[in-house]
């Protein structure tokens, strides 16, 4: 059409550019513009998305060459899904994501409230504080840990050590050195630090969710003789609600996919608290490139990926009409 | 300003000379890359006109980087350093040349070498993938100031009941413990134990032989250990290993003779004098690490890199040249032949260790590479670990793997 008209009556030559070049941008720069994210996405997610679906139905050991795989069809769904190896790996990545992930929203709630009611002077600094961890390289936090957790001369275990000298709690306290890096133990360990790491970021989204509520509801409720705790109880906790959906939902994206942080503190599988301690993500990574196993490492992703839809989907069911505004 | 610019123009005038010369990269991970530098100027002797461009990455990045490459058939070096952890592994794919074929014939070499190396780097189906240049043959490192304060001969520990009984006494009378951990008294045992031409975990025709009883044996030796209190219970390579080195909290230590240099380097450079070795309990031969040269199918100078591991493997200059650079011990028999290895050892207190690792290493069986170790060696560790931690019996962990390795072979 603009070819035809531009043909019929022939404009001077840097006109003509310009209206095409006007048209073209008219068109086509709102494209251009977000092509970028689009061009890494494509690259970045979803190829590699796509691949390892492709994958997840073939055998192949990539040391081989490219190409060089067989299709298997769902053998490698059928192997891991009777694997002992595999669910014991979901079993830690379950374990983990209750036992380090409740203790996060049980102490950040409390903790956002307090300081948004108590230290709301020192707001800024308190919550850097608390944040710090968050922002740290969870290869860093591992290694630390790792020396803190020692068997003989950490820190953790010369605390112990210590407290059960003193009358009351020696009772309770084991009279050796733990060995934390044992498969029965390496859990409690991985749940200190990824409940230390992650904390603080809790508490930031939820200390910004309490901000954002209303002062003179507490006021009213002053007026109406309400303690603190039932301020808490019943003005702050059901206001919280969307956010708690929120800041759940990333936890357990988190949790299910938790990697550094074992991977680190187990010394990349070879400590022999390994079976005890490696989470699905980590299993899978193994499969993938220390047993050269490609296809059955894309089934675990695949598989994984399900169960943490059904987990966001639960998650929905318990927060997510307050989220929506219901309840 | 001058002189920069006349900086700039020399350098620009050297990188074209350079570019005249045909380069050759070679991917190696620490600290196999100081051999390298040692060997390269020699090297450049007779090659005057090949530029040698290292590519170093740490240990497991190093095998990753070239799993991903290999798979993709990008990137890839034209001189690949390959560790015997992964050797199997690689040997299994179809990534590297077959050295046997010609125009490399490298079987004309393979008589040259530490005989156990050739079968380490070769497939199920014959393939030879990776010329080895340095060995690892295990050996049993103790502390002799603390044996002596227990009053404890070492030859005693050259049975496993007497070595086990030693430490009881080191304990009692000095405090330390007799190893750091005792799952590796159990792998001695069982890579020790492995008969010639066979994978420690299968047979012959491949079936798994983790139910054995050398495997219920080794797995006993360690239980029985752990149950006396006689291991720090410390995993190797964690900062708490090297802390127990330096303070000689653990009395003996079974390793690769490689162990020495980085304990007189790094790990515990004050306990010089205060260490010795002897041969493994029982007549026991095994070996501990190594390293290897492949040429990857997607080489571009196949031809030249093989000039070049022939002549970092076979001439023992090269060899020569490493193994005082980092105390890599020649995989070569000629070089080990090489008058400094009659020398005394200082840190060993004088001994003349290397002639015992010598002659350690040609007695150490060949073993033979199966696709499955790597998994096979896993699955075990755990059942080790359930044995040692949990209290778990020895013949139901045994066949628990037994079943687990057997489902993993698809």
């Amino acid at each position: 059409m603009q070819e035809s008209l531009s043909k019929a009556s022939p404009l001077s030559d840097p006109s003509r550019w310009a209206m095409r070049w006007s048209n073209f941008q008219r068109r086509y720069a709102p494209y251009i513009f977000i092509s970028p994210f689009f061009i890494l996405f494509l690259i970045f997610g979803l190829y590699p998305s796509l691949f390892s679906l492709y994958m997840s139905f073939q055998a192949w050991t990539p040391s081989d060459g490219w190409g060089r795989w067989k299709f298997v069809g769902l053998e490698n769904y059928a192997f891991t899904l009777t694997d002992p190896m595999f669910w014991r790996s979901m079993w830690n990545t379950v374990w983990l994501g209750v036992f380090s992930g409740l203790p996060q929203h049980l102490i950040a709630i409390p903790l956002a409230f307090v300081i948004h009611m108590v230290l709301s002077r020192f707001k800024t600094f308190v919550t850097a504080v608390y944040f710090l961890p968050y922002i740290t390289s969870s290869v860093a936090i591992a290694l630390i840990f790792n020396t803190l957790f020692a068997t003989h001369n950490g820190v953790i275990n010369l605390v112990i050590a210590h407290l059960n000298t003193w009358p009351l709690l020696g009772a309770l306290l084991p009279d050796q050195n733990i060995n934390w890096f044992t498969s029965a133990n390496i859990k409690y360990a991985l749940a200190v630090v990824v409940v230390w790491q992650f904390t603080g970021w809790n508490t930031l989204l939820y200390l910004s969710a309490i901000q954002a509520i209303p002062k003179d509801l507490y006021e009213a409720a002053a007026v109406d003789g309400a303690s603190r705790w039932q301020q808490f109880r019943y003005i702050t906790l059901p206001l919280l609600r969307p956010m708690m959906f929120f800041a759940v939902s990333l936890t357990i994206i988190g949790n299910m996919q938790l990697f550094e942080q074992p991977f680190v503190l187990l010394n990349g599988g070879a400590s022999a608290a390994t079976p005890g301690g490696q989470t699905a993500t980590m299993y899978m990574y193994r499969t993938a490139f220390e047993w050269l196993e490609m296809g059955t490492a894309a089934s675990i992703a695949w598989i994984l990926f399900v169960f943490i839809g059904i987990l966001t989907y639960l998650n929905h069911l318990v927060f997510g009409r307050a989220a929506r505004g219901g309840d | 300003m001058k002189r920069t610019l006349t900086l700039l123009a020399l350098l620009a005038f050297f990188s074209l000379g350079l570019a005249q010369k045909t380069t050759l990269t070679v991917a190696v991970f620490p600290n196999l890359d100081d051999a390298l530098k040692a060997q390269i100027p020699l090297f450049n002797k007779k090659f005057p006109d090949v530029e040698v461009k290292l590519v170093i990455q740490q240990y497991a990045d190093h095998h990753n980087a070239l799993t991903t490459a290999l798979a993709t058939g990008q990137g890839l070096p034209d001189v690949a350093a390959i560790e015997i952890g992964f050797v199997g592994r690689f040997a299994e794919g179809q990534g590297f040349e077959d050295l046997n074929k010609a125009p490399y014939n490298a079987g004309q070499y393979k008589r040259l070498f530490t005989p156990y190396t050739i079968a380490q780097a070769t497939s199920a189906d014959g393939r030879f993938i990776a010329m080895p240049t340095d060995i690892g043959p295990g050996t049993f490192f103790y502390r002799v100031d603390i044996l002596q304060k227990a009053g404890v001969d070492p030859k005693s520990m050259m049975t496993w009941p007497g070595y086990i009984a030693a430490g009881r006494k080191i304990k009692s009378a000095t405090g330390a413990f007799l190893i750091a951990d005792a799952a590796d008294v159990a792998w001695i045992n069982i890579f020790a134990t492995t008969p010639a031409n066979n994978s420690p975990y299968f047979d012959e025709k491949g079936n798994v032989v983790v139910d054995s009883p050398r495997f219920v044996r080794a797995f006993e030796l360690a239980r029985n250990i752990r149950a006396a209190g006689l291991d720090a219970r410390i995993g190797a390579w964690t900062n708490e290993w090297y802390d127990a080195f330096k303070k000689g909290t653990v009395a003996t230590q079974f390793s690769g003779a490689w162990l020495q240099g980085h304990l007189q380097n790094w790990m515990a450079p004050e306990t010089k004098g205060l260490w010795r070795v002897q041969q493994l309990p029982e007549g026991m031969y095994a070996s501990w690490g190594g390293s290897f040269y492949g040429i990857p199918t997607a080489s571009k100078n196949k031809a030249l890199a093989w000039e070049f591991i022939r002549y970092v493997t076979t001439t023992e200059e090269a060899q020569i040249a490493a193994f005082k650079a980092i105390g890599a011990f020649p995989a070569l028999l000629a070089a080990q032949n090489d008058p400094s290895f009659a020398e005394p050892v200082e840190f060993l207190g004088g001994q003349q260790a290397r002639l015992l690792w010598r002659d350690a290493a040609r007695r150490v069986k060949p073993l033979k590479a199966n696709k499955y170790d790597r998994i096979a060696n896993e699955i075990l560790t755990a059942a080790l670990s359930q044995v040692l931690d949990e209290g778990k019996d020895i013949p139901s962990a045994l066949a628990e793997a037994k079943r687990l390795i057997e489902r993993r072979m698809r």
